[in-house]
């Protein structure tokens, strides 16, 4: 029987696995599918990681590697190369590996940080042939960095998340051609240094309010088809341009990778596609947290560390302590907020403040975030900008949660 | 000299040869495609229709009614993926009703068992996603639905097994009329035969003009689909049509074997080979459904697809022997997948009043088992795994599918070439993120078995390479 079995490997299931040893849990396992830790991160080898949490620039890899250093002081026991296909309501992990052989484990508790997917083609529905050379950033930056092929020579990117502008840019290095960066929403879901330094810098043009609508090519990509869309992303016919190219990368959006947080009878939330939540990232199911790009999809690495050291402290305390106590309030979103994270909050069980993590719709200017209990306001932030492309976070001191029951309301006023 | 030559390996050139291979007869089944199963046969609804729809009296009527008897008999014995979960027509008016009516009547001409009309009320109450509009529905109790490739892949195999020879990569260029049988020259070199079996398909057609004067024109018919992920799965349990029309059996909403629901196809008349899907297309086929099952989420489409049937404007398949020992298998239309088992013993009967001798084979090797590791019990998975611990490795997460599943497939009397061809045996690529996690591994594993450079490994046909170039750095080289 371990204290806590955490399932994933990459940055959150690191952050978390060792926060919960520091804070005294001593029968640790890490269950990790790839053949090595580090998830994601293993295949980015750009900087830019670590700002927020080391202070320094590093590489994905190298951003792993510290967390995996810090493990390796730890008695955290690491099985790779192992897949976790159940986790029941009841804390038994079901796994399997080539070592590992077919095995189910039971824990006290259970940290589930699977990460994400890409959306695909099919999510979308792009029209035409299926021929080969329509890949997702993804998989494309998996087979230049790590396998050390180049999937294509001539390439357009559907989609403005940071993965296809990161790709832009290490395929343009790579020799191959970036034509354009195809975005169907008004504004980059992308970091903004990213638009600035993977397609400005490279001279590669970004078409705003744009989409592919058709995939041409027998046996390969041979040509897309963009055009304008409306304000209803409805594509305007006449606006059509044809590029000549044997590859189209998709940077559609990302997906946490819930099923298994499903099987084990999680509550789910539509918005984030991820576990309901509160605020020590525990989640419906008592002994279950999550943490990670499978709670939500997180712009920054150095957030997702921060999420899972909460999670992982929080296991810890729940195994040692017990569950944790106190009525919650619920977080809705109010207007300008997609969704807030987490989605109820204890104040029974936080210190002095928590955090609340969410993002917002559309572009905002001047702004001011306000946090409210019906009509009375309890704290408002300011913003120069606001962008659905970069996660927001406000610190809310939990004494302004007193007397306060029901709901509590985050939302955007532009001023 | 070879006995037979058939032309196209899809599924009725694969149940013909099945079928041929039950006795001790020299047979080649020549494709041109890398693998067998890539035409029309890999993009279809994966119906067994139950057998109302063709006209009493046609060979299309009384092959299909057979073949989908034979269909469930096959599924067993060679482990492909079967169900019978029933099909409704539905009827919105009073006058598709009367459709329902005479689509009944010709059923039970046909010798469909068990056929009758549901009020909406009574189809509701078995299909709960169905619209309110629905005014009665024809129940076919004997429809089912089946993965079509690995029917077609288990055809083959069993052939293969039993002594065909399978040469892909080969296409036909011409046919020769010899004093005793035929030439067939082909673009890997000519193979003479005393009998030719045409099943190619849309370009049956064409394979035909080779051997005997024209009498017909394939005027393919398109078909764009859905198919949606398995959290979509349940929406129906039986197969969903709307009422025939001139253009086909409609817009249908259905589960498939694998878990999902496929919703298609619309019918627009096409070139041979223009497998493109369109936004309109897809736009009629998602307005379409939801006349049927208003709740269909289509956010939850992972695929569309679009597939060519090789219709010819008549209402029966052209089955005949259309020169001396020449037989076609042709304009083999929906229900096409059905009959293909009955088709493929039709063949057999064709050949033999061609003079094509007959004798048993003693020993007739009619056994087919994969392992299905997500299907397995806890206990066979241990015991799988300690034995051979490839299967222990998962390397599609989506649908659970180990090393050890696509290293057996590898050896399989077919075995495959390409990603996609991986996918039609073991399922790997086939769920929610359509091999973006996968696909980079099973290249891998492509490139070890076959000791091939992953430069040359293809998605689906020659052609369609997936890699261009190594990176400066080079794969080969760190």
């Amino acid at each position: 029987m371990y204290e806590l079995i955490v399932v994933g490997g990459g940055p959150a299931g690191l952050a978390a696995a060792c926060a919960a040893w520091d804070s005294g849990l001593r029968h640790i396992l890490i269950v990790e599918r790839d053949r090595e830790l580090g998830g994601i991160l293993n295949q980015c080898i750009h900087n830019g990681f670590g700002l927020t949490w080391f202070k320094e620039e590093l590489t994905g890899p190298e951003y792993a590697h510290r967390f995996i250093e810090l493990l390796a002081r730890t008695g955290v026991e690491v099985r790779t190369d192992t897949m976790v296909l159940d986790v029941t309501a009841d804390l038994r992990v079901h796994m399997t590996g080539p070592a590992t052989g077919y095995r189910i484990e039971r824990a006290k508790s259970v940290i589930l940080a699977m990460g994400c997917r890409e959306r695909t083609r099919g999510a979308i529905g792009i029209p035409g042939t299926r021929p080969a050379g329509v890949y997702t950033a993804g998989a494309a930056q998996r087979y230049v960095n790590v396998e050390g092929w180049l999937p294509g020579r001539r390439v357009v990117i559907l989609g403005s998340g940071d993965i296809g502008l990161i790709m832009a840019r290490r395929m343009t290095l790579e020799g191959a051609k970036v034509l354009a960066c195809v975005e169907v929403m008004p504004y980059s879901g992308g970091l903004t240094r990213n638009i600035v330094q993977c397609l400005q810098d490279f001279d590669i043009p970004l078409y705003l309010s744009h989409t592919v609508t058709q995939i041409r090519g027998r046996d390969r990509v041979e040509q897309v088809v963009v055009s304008r869309v409306d304000e209803k992303r409805a594509p305007i016919p006449g606006t059509e341009m044809v590029f000549d190219c044997d590859t189209l990368l998709l940077s559609v959006g990302l997906i946490p990778e819930n099923e298994l947080t499903e099987r084990a009878g999680v509550e789910m939330d539509p918005r984030t596609k991820g576990a309901v939540v509160y605020e020590n990232m525990e989640t419906s199911v008592p002994g279950v947290f999550t943490c990670g790009n499978v709670t939500h999809v997180h712009d920054l690495v150095d957030f997702v560390s921060a999420e899972s050291q909460r999670a992982g402290t929080a296991a810890a305390k729940y195994v040692l302590h017990g569950p944790a106590a106190g009525e919650s309030v619920s977080l809705k979103n109010g207007p300008g907020v997609s969704y807030t994270v987490p989605q109820r909050v204890r104040p029974q069980n936080v210190e002095k403040a928590f955090n609340v993590f969410f993002r917002v719709n559309r572009i905002f200017g001047k702004s001011e975030i306000v946090v409210r209990a019906r009509e009375r306001e309890l704290c408002r932030f300011k913003r120069d900008r606001l962008a659905p492309g970069e996660m927001e976070n406000i610190t809310v001191p939990v004494k302004l949660l007193e007397g306060v029951t029901g709901d509590v309301t985050v939302e955007i006023r532009e001023v | 000299m070879t006995d037979v030559v058939i032309i196209g390996c899809g599924v009725i050139g694969a149940a013909a040869a099945m079928e041929l291979s039950r006795y001790d007869l020299d047979i080649t089944v020549v494709e041109r495609e890398n693998d067998v199963a890539v035409g029309t046969t890999k993009a279809n609804s994966a119906i067994l229709h139950a057998g109302y729809d063709p006209r009493p009296g046609t060979l299309m009527a009384r092959l299909n009614v057979r073949g989908s008897a034979l269909a469930r008999d096959y599924c067993a014995a060679l482990d492909v993926p079967y169900r019978q979960c029933g099909s409704m027509v539905l009827a919105f008016s009073e006058r598709e009703l009367a459709t329902l009516r005479e689509l009944l009547e010709r059923g039970v001409k046909n010798g469909v068992p068990g056929l009758t009309i549901l009020s909406g009320g009574e189809a509701r109450t078995r299909e709960p996603a169905l619209s309110d509009a629905v005014l009665a529905a024809l129940w076919a109790p004997t429809a089912a639905i089946v993965s079509p490739w690995e029917l077609c892949l288990a055809f083959a195999e069993t052939a293969v097994k039993n002594g065909a020879r399978l040469r892909l990569n080969t296409t036909v260029t011409g046919l020769e009329r010899m004093e005793e049988g035929w030439r067939v020259h082909t673009s890997a070199g000519d193979i003479e035969t005393r009998y030719v079996v045409n099943a190619a398909g849309v370009d049956s057609d064409a394979v035909h003009d080779m051997a005997a004067p024209h009498s017909f024109d394939i005027k393919p018919s398109r078909g764009e689909y859905y198919l949606l992920d398995k959290a979509e799965g349940t929406r129906v349990n039986t197969v969903v049509f709307q009422c025939p029309s001139e253009r086909g059996k409609g817009v249908l909403v259905s589960p498939t074997v694998h878990g999902n629901l496929i919703v298609g196809p619309n019918a627009e008349s096409a070139e041979k080979h223009d497998l493109a899907t369109t936004a309109r297309g897809l736009d009629f086929v998602r307005e379409t459904a939801k006349l049927s099952v208003p709740s269909v989420d289509f956010s939850k489409s992972i695929r569309n697809f679009a597939g060519v049937r090789a219709n010819t404007g008549r209402d029966d398949f052209l089955i005949g022997v259309a020169a001396p020992g020449f037989v076609d298998l042709a304009g083999i239309c929906s229900p096409g997948l059905t009959s293909a088992p009955a088709i493929g013993e039709y063949a057999v009967e064709l050949l033999a009043g061609e003079g094509l001798a007959l004798k048993k084979k003693e020993h007739f090797d009619f056994q087919r088992r994969r392992v299905r590791f997500k299907e397995l019990p806890e206990a066979e998975r241990q015991a799988l795994v300690e034995r051979d611990p490839a299967y222990g490795r998962v390397i599609c997460r989506c649908e659970t599918v180990t090393e050890g599943e696509i290293l057996a497939c590898l050896r399989t009397p077919v075995p495959p070439v390409s990603v996609d061809g991986v996918k039609r045996r073991v399922n790997a690529g086939m769920g929610r993120c359509q091999g973006g996690f996968c696909a980079p591994r099973v290249v891998e594993i492509l490139a070890r078995e076959l000791k091939i450079s992953p430069g040359d490994i293809v998605k689906d046909r020659a052609g369609m390479n997936i890699l261009a170039e190594e990176t400066k750095g080079g794969g080969s080289r760190v």
